[in-house]
């Protein structure tokens, strides 16, 4: 197993993983705006970027994004170095720069001394800092791929297919979910939901009537999973209710 | 026609030696693209018509053959002949008449078409006495301008497959070894070991493995690739082949620049040429190797030619990077192992098997052996695609082969690299061109685009001009290359209107630092080159901008005002280029130029034959143009 060095901590880890992982395992914090779990690492926003360097190597030295790079045994990691701290903050003015108003921004760059940006702000943009994690929750995890993205570059941007409504949404705001700047826009009633300017209709738990979702993406799961059709009957609450008192009834037997 | 075995082949190629001595000469017209454009093809059709209306015996007298690109693209048409060896250069079909009277059937010169070197103006006959051409050492570009790209036996008579042949007699380590004998490292940018790269990929593991060839060629400057791939396109494959052989595979790529259609039209021809022979496709020259080939067409962006970002090109999905840290020789194309090298890489191979690593090695340097080709251009006098040894000096480079820079002006700088290579200035054009020594300097060799600069070339512009280029290029994926290049672009923007601060200066070096530690790929890791290397070494044209508001080349327009001298002998010249009016004068007097109408275009100091029209500072801050 191997075993590597986070900021003076030895550490043991699993073949196959992340600096990130083993950082998260042990508490060790380290800012990330495009990672999730569920997600494949992407290695875009560069936040998680550690400083690497190994004894086989002496002399060498490097920064790496954490949420991608793999241990290798005897590697030595400082997440907090003058330099990495330095690319963070430098980062943060960037997207603090690009996202003035966004306060999940506003409130990282504080962390790292940048109060105001040094750089030229966007004043007609929104909060989308392009992480691209709506883009990937769809397509990886939800398997849709309704969303995309659209030009390079500066102007690159998040877009609906052919800037329409996208037709292969299934409505089920994994991408809103994921958003860590809340640019995605949803708008829940008890019998609708709007997102990607598209109105879908909720459907609603047989038993309390609660609306837990949308019939697009009931009709999808069903589909994708090779479900029964009477699956999502009942929402999560009142299928557990359901577990619970079978389990009350074996326990009695 | 089929080759079952290497005696086939063999016997071939001496017949195809036996009918090309029959042949008494040939004349050679270059069908790259430069040509094409200033009309090579009237001139070929107008030759043949001619030859044809004379009785003149096509097979056996004479032979006309469309070929690759010399490299003097901008003097073309160009005509060559076998065995004579005289060149002539922008051929008309008009002068067709003249050419067969007088060189073909009397052996004489038309002496008004013979190539005139712009630098000494001295008319050079001989192809090999043309100082472009003399100082060069031809080995990946050594068959390109002498043969028909799409003629197998032209390939062959030029000892083509004699790489293959032999390759096919040794295991695919020894291969390996010869490649790692020899020295030869990556063509396309990075310098990377060749012979390490296919070992890593032979060792990796995988149920099987890609070949691809980077033919990709994003560098706006830079031609040689297309050469190679428009004028010699059997020997990338039979480099490829090798490759395969090498590596244990059997399915390649060749990844080509949307923008090449004449490539693509002839590395089909040769790959259909190939699979008819049998030199491609199951068992070739019955060895049991099965290799075969595909064209893929790039994607039309700058980063496509990024080793990651092609290969998910080539797979259908848009190319944007990624992460390295598992190499793509163990997670490639379609997550399998993948070696990926350049065309001129390629075209090494064959050669190098053939004549064996140790030969290779007497070109070059210790670390970097055999030689690069370049796209010169810029302000020298002869521009064009040139090979050389590694480890000749920027000073040979530019003055000898380049012919020194145009009208007399003085050498500033040269960028080598291609848009993300850096500016060497004058100091150091003793520097010895091979991947370290220009890395050290803060450059790169690159694609091999070099482009001279003079005496009115603003460092400022130029880095302003590169950035402007990458920011466009960034696949936008990561924040310091898709925000950071917004950002250095908008503080030059600052410092070319005349609003620049020293404290703006402080600013770019920053961030130009972060986003080459911070960014994801070689674009935005290598985007600061132009950045950092005119602020190391011409700050002080960085500091005339912002302090003294002057831009000593009269290039950035806010900061350029042009004053008319005492020397002025009244010529009016001046009055005449002047597209705004702006200069007013009389017979005997100083001409005036009025401040107002002048938008620094620059057409006056270019023509005013005493030079007395001087870019001098703005002097007050209230006369920078807003
Ligand atoms: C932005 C960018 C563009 C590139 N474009 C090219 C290209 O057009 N052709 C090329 O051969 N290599 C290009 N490269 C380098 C490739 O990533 C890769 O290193 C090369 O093809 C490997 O071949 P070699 O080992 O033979 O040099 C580019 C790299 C970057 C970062
Ligand atoms: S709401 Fe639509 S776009 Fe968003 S993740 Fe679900 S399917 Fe994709
Ligand atoms: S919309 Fe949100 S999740 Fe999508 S790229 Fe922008 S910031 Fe990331
Ligand atoms: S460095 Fe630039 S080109 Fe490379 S991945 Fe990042 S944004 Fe894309
Ligand atoms: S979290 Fe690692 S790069 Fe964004
Ligand atoms: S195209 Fe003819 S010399 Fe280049």
């Amino acid at each position: 197993m191997p075993e590597i060095i986070i900021d003076g901590r030895r550490l043991k880890c699993e073949e196959g993983e992340t600096v990130l992982d083993v950082c998260k395992r042990n508490r060790i914090e380290v800012p990330t705006l495009c990672y999730h779990e569920a997600i494949e690492s992407w290695g875009g926003c560069r936040l998680c970027m550690v400083e690497i360097s190994h004894p086989k190597w002496p002399g060498w030295s490097n920064w790496v994004t954490a949420c991608l790079y793999p241990v290798q045994d005897g590697l030595v990691v400082g997440t907090n170095t003058t330099r990495v701290r330095r690319l963070r903050a430098t980062v943060l003015d960037l997207l603090l720069a690009r996202c003035p108003n966004s306060s999940v921004i506003q409130k990282l760059a504080a962390e790292y001394g940048v109060e105001d940006t040094n750089y030229e702000p966007r004043l007609d943009g929104d909060n989308c800092i392009l992480c691209g994690l709506c883009v990937r929750v769809c397509d990886e995890v939800i398997g849709v791929t309704a969303i995309g993205t659209a030009n390079r570059g500066a102007s690159k941007e998040i877009s609906e297919p052919l800037k329409e409504p996208p037709v292969d949404c299934i409505g089920c705001a994994a991408c809103a979910y994921v958003c860590p700047t809340d640019v995605i826009q949803v708008i829940q009633t008890p019998d609708y939901r709007v997102i990607w300017d598209r109105t879908f209709d909720m459907y609603k738990c047989v038993e309390c009537g609660i609306s837990h979702i949308t019939v697009e993406q009931k009709d999808w799961l069903i589909a994708k999973d090779n479900l029964p059709a009477d699956y999502y009957d009942l929402c999560d609450i009142c299928k557990r209710k359901h577990t619970a008192e079978k389990q009350k009834e074996l326990s009695m037997l | 026609m089929r080759f079952n075995n290497i005696k086939q082949l063999e016997e071939h190629r001496e017949q195809a030696l036996k009918n090309q001595q029959k042949v008494k000469n040939t004349i050679l017209v270059c069908g790259g693209t430069g040509c094409l454009a200033s009309g090579a093809r009237d001139v070929e059709d107008e030759l043949r018509k001619q030859l044809a209306e004379q009785g003149i015996d096509m097979e056996v007298e004479l032979q006309v053959k469309i070929t690759g690109c010399h490299g003097f693209c901008e003097r073309g048409p160009i005509v060559s002949f076998i065995p004579s060896g005289i060149l002539y250069e922008k051929v008309k079909p008009k002068h067709v008449e003249e050419i067969i009277e007088k060189t073909i059937k009397n052996d004489k010169i038309v002496t008004k078409l013979i190539y005139k070197d712009p630098a000494t103006k001295k008319k050079v006959q001989q192809y090999e006495e043309i100082p472009f051409y003399k100082h060069q050492t031809r080995i990946a570009l050594r068959n390109i301008g002498q043969l028909d790209p799409t003629s197998l036996d032209d390939y062959l008579v030029r000892d083509g497959f004699k790489g293959l042949v032999k390759a096919l007699g040794m295991k695919p380590g020894e291969i390996v070894d010869e490649i790692d004998k020899s020295g030869l490292r990556g063509r396309g940018g990075g310098g990377f070991p060749t012979a390490r790269k296919w070992k890593s990929c032979i060792k990796a593991e995988g149920e099987k493995r890609y070949i691809i060839c980077n033919g990709d060629e994003g560098d706006p400057g830079a031609f040689m690739d297309r050469s190679i791939m428009e004028g010699d396109p059997f020997d990338v494959l039979e480099g490829m082949i090798i490759g395969a052989y090498a590596i244990g595979c059997e399915e390649g790529f060749i990844y080509v620049r949307q923008e090449y259609p004449l490539a693509v039209v002839n590395l089909r021809k040769a790959i259909d040429i190939l699979r008819e022979v049998g030199l491609l496709g199951e068992n070739i020259l019955g060895s049991g190797l099965n290799f075969d080939i595909k064209i893929a067409r790039g994607g039309g962006a700058f980063v496509c030619g990024e080793s990651s970002a092609l290969m998910k090109s080539v797979a259908g999905k848009i190319g944007e990077p990624r992460a390295k840290y598992i190499h793509s020789t163990e997670k490639g194309l379609y997550d399998l192992p993948t070696v990926l090298n350049n065309v001129e890489t390629f075209v090494n191979i064959p050669i190098i098997i053939e004549k064996g690593g140790d030969w290779f090695t007497q070109f070059g340097t210790e670390k970097s052996r055999g030689t690069k080709a370049f796209a010169l251009v810029g302000r020298v006098n002869n521009t064009g695609l040139v090979e050389v040894p590694m480890g000749i000096t920027l000073r040979e480079l530019i003055f000898e082969i380049g012919g020194g820079i145009q009208k007399g002006r003085e050498f500033k700088a040269v960028q080598t690299g291609g848009p993300s290579g850096g500016c060497i200035p004058n100091e150091l054009l003793d520097l010895k061109v091979d991947f370290d020594e220009l890395t050290e300097q803060g450059s790169m060799m690159g694609s091999g685009g070099m482009i001279v600069m003079d005496e009115r070339t603003c460092m400022v512009d130029v880095a302003r001009y590169f950035l402007d280029f990458l920011k466009e290029e960034s696949c936008g994926k990561c924040v310091p290359c898709r925000e950071g290049l917004r950002q250095l672009t908008a503080l030059y923007d600052r410092i070319v209107a005349g609003y620049g601060t020293l404290e703006d200066l402080d600013k770019i070096e920053w961030l130009a630092q972060d986003v080459m530690i911070g960014s994801l790929c070689a674009l935005g890791k290598s985007a600061p080159n132009p950045v950092l290397s005119t602020i190391q070494f011409f700050r002080d044209e960085y500091e005339e901008h912002i302090r003294d508001k002057h831009c000593r080349a009269g290039v950035c327009k806010a900061l350029t005002r042009l004053v008319i001298h005492d020397e002025c002998i009244a010529c009016g010249k001046c009055i005449e280029v002047c597209p705004t009016d702006a200069i007013t004068g009389a017979k005997k007097t100083v001409h005036v130029l009025d401040q107002e109408k002048c938008i620094a275009c620059g057409s006056c100091v270019e023509i005013c034959p005493v030079d007395c029209i001087k870019v001098e500072p703005v002097k007050v801050a209230g006369e920078v143009a807003s």
